[in-house]
């Protein structure tokens, strides 16, 4: 917007006019924080209200969606009997397995592929070629391999979480500056002080979006695996509550996956704001 | 006297220790030449870069290496560095060098005395650090992230960590080159003052030729691969490029570089316009 006015003149209103438009938009910002979060929760709790009476007077029920209400209470329920933390805990602790092996494969292998021409030869065109195959198109031949126990379970968690930490980690030490490896070698690094001092830091913040993938990925095959013959576990829960019709627990537990990935996406974020705090997008001073 | 000889793999490069003065201080005189480079070659596929180049750089020696681009500067350094293995020929530097590039090279991931200490296995790496910060007049930000650094202040941090090492042999690659005019003028004071201190040999390979006659012993002309020309500086420190001397010497490196100059007459100040004072208007004032 331009103000053209008569150069001299007394010409005050217009001129008073945008200067008050130039005061009052700084002070306005201020205080729309708490408005925006107010905004952009309304149509969600609207939602929810919407649901609640669509339960209340029947027009929603209950074997096709219980109500809000009760859904929380069921919540309550199964966290006082401890039904909700032993499984949790039981599907955690194989989430958290299948990542540590995944973890460790997909950095050996990222280091291998990563560090020599020989090893990219090697590892590279068939990890290429295993990430393109669907893992939920794997799950009747690692059951015809491995049975339907926890070995199985855990080993398609690992299968599909590996890929993203190898291709990021890989692509990472690919990607560092040839010039920082060449100052590293002038100022006398070993091989092994290479890889510590320069090459891994340097990967560090594409692998770190790897292992938020890898997050991602995890609890998507959690709920996946825990179709098969599960005793225990969210996935377990979830089975029952459908032979039951108990659609107040199945959407509980759908909670909990997806609080589960928040949580572990924030613990990455925390990871990475701690380690990569040498990022000019984190320094703050 | 002992002269230890070492083959680094490789590198084609004999790299020799000298019993060196640091650790003996009643040990005779350094090597007169600690660099060395006998009918050096070095060729890419079927181009040659360097070719049956020889070179000597005194102990405390500083050279500046002047060149065209596509003359072989930046091979011969890098050659002298250990970074490159030679085609022919033979090379001698010390073992103890240390280099500073165009960029600084720091690593973003540590910071600044973290850099300096880069590869050392010494005790109380901190303090050392903290020395050699102080040197180049930055002990007041060994925490810094190089990321906050500034140009010239990165600058300094990588000179920092090539000084920590105590080299016998420097080499400067274009090190002012990024860096603004002021800037460069400190760096060059401050590279003699730590050159006299220190007293390493120095290569500074640069395309400015001012910059060369302004810190150097002597003058090496590079081109196609050989040494074409080699001119002593023989005029005391601070030098001054108004003083006539220095405008000779200018004129003849910038004549054997292939640019064409008038007589060396000092080129004027350009005329900077008067600020027009223009009075505050409202129709040129828009939003």
């Amino acid at each position: 917007m331009s103000v053209s006015t008569p150069a001299y003149g007394g010409a005050t209103a217009p001129v008073s006019s945008s200067v008050s438009a130039l005061d009052t938009a700084p002070a306005k910002t201020k205080p729309s924080v708490l408005l925006s979060v107010l905004r952009r929760a309304a149509s969600p709790l609207v939602l929810m209200a919407l649901w609640e009476v669509a339960s209340r007077t029947g027009l929603l029920p209950e074997r096709v969606l219980a109500a809000p209400s009760q859904i929380f209470v069921t919540l309550g329920e199964l966290i006082a009997s401890g039904e909700m933390g032993g499984n949790v805990w039981v599907s955690l602790h194989r989430v958290l397995t299948g990542l540590s092996v995944s973890l460790t494969l997909g950095t050996a292998l990222a280091l291998i592929a990563g560090l020599s021409r020989q090893g990219e030869v090697a590892v590279d065109s068939t990890m290429q070629m295993a990430r393109t195959l669907p893992f939920l198109g794997l799950v009747p031949l690692f059951i015809l391999w491995f049975g339907i126990g926890e070995f199985t379970k855990i080993a398609l968690i690992a299968f599909a979480t590996t890929f993203p930490m190898y291709l990021t980690l890989y692509s990472g030490i690919r990607g560092i500056d040839s010039k920082l490896v060449e100052a590293a070698r002038l100022f006398g690094l070993s091989y092994p002080q290479l890889i510590v001092h320069v090459i891994l830091p340097g990967a560090l913040p594409s692998f770190l979006v790897g292992l938020r993938y890898s997050l991602g990925v995890s609890w998507l095959s959690l709920v996946a695996v825990e179709q098969i013959n599960a005793t225990a576990g969210l996935g377990y829960l979830i089975n029952n509550a459908r032979d039951f019709m108990r659609t107040d627990v199945i959407v509980v537990c759908l909670l909990v996956y997806s609080l589960l990935g928040l949580a572990t996406d924030l613990l990455v974020r925390a990871i990475e704001h701690y380690a990569l705090a040498w990022r000019p997008t984190f320094i703050k001073d | 006297m002992q002269t230890i000889q070492l083959d680094l793999p490789g590198t084609g490069i004999t790299a020799r220790n000298d019993g060196a003065s640091s650790f003996r201080p009643d040990a005779p005189v350094p090597p007169r030449t600690p660099v060395q480079a006998r009918l050096l070659s070095k060729q890419f596929g079927p181009n040659v870069i360097l070719d049956q180049l020889n070179l000597d750089i005194r102990a405390g020696e500083f050279v500046a290496l002047l060149g065209r681009s596509g003359s072989g500067k930046t091979t011969l350094l890098r050659a002298l560095a250990g970074l490159d293995r030679i085609t022919s020929g033979s090379l001698e530097v010390p073992r103890a060098r240390a280099a500073v590039f165009q960029e600084p090279r720091l690593m973003p991931w540590k910071r600044a005395w973290r850099n300096v200490t880069l590869g050392l296995k010494i005790d109380q790496p901190r303090e050392r650090a903290r020395k050699a910060l102080a040197e180049v007049g930055l002990d007041h930000r060994e925490n810094a992230w190089p990321a906050t650094l500034s140009g010239g202040e990165a600058q300094r941090v990588a000179l920092a960590r090539a000084l920590v090492r105590e080299p016998q042999l420097l080499l400067l690659d274009e090190p002012f080159a990024a860096l603004d005019a002021l800037t460069r003028i400190r760096m060059h004071q401050l590279i003699l003052a730590l050159w006299r201190q220190h007293r390493p040999s120095v290569l500074l390979v640069t395309h400015d030729v001012d910059e060369a006659v302004l810190l150097a012993d002597r003058v090496l002309v590079l081109e196609k691969g050989r040494i074409v020309s080699d001119i002593a500086i023989t005029q005391p420190r601070p030098r001054s490029a108004e003083r006539p001397e220095f405008q000779r010497v200018r004129a003849q490196l910038l004549q054997l570089l292939g640019v064409e100059t008038d007589a060396p007459a000092p080129v004027p100040e350009p005329e900077i316009p008067a600020p027009v004072h223009t009075p505050f208007n409202f129709s040129n004032f828009s939003i």
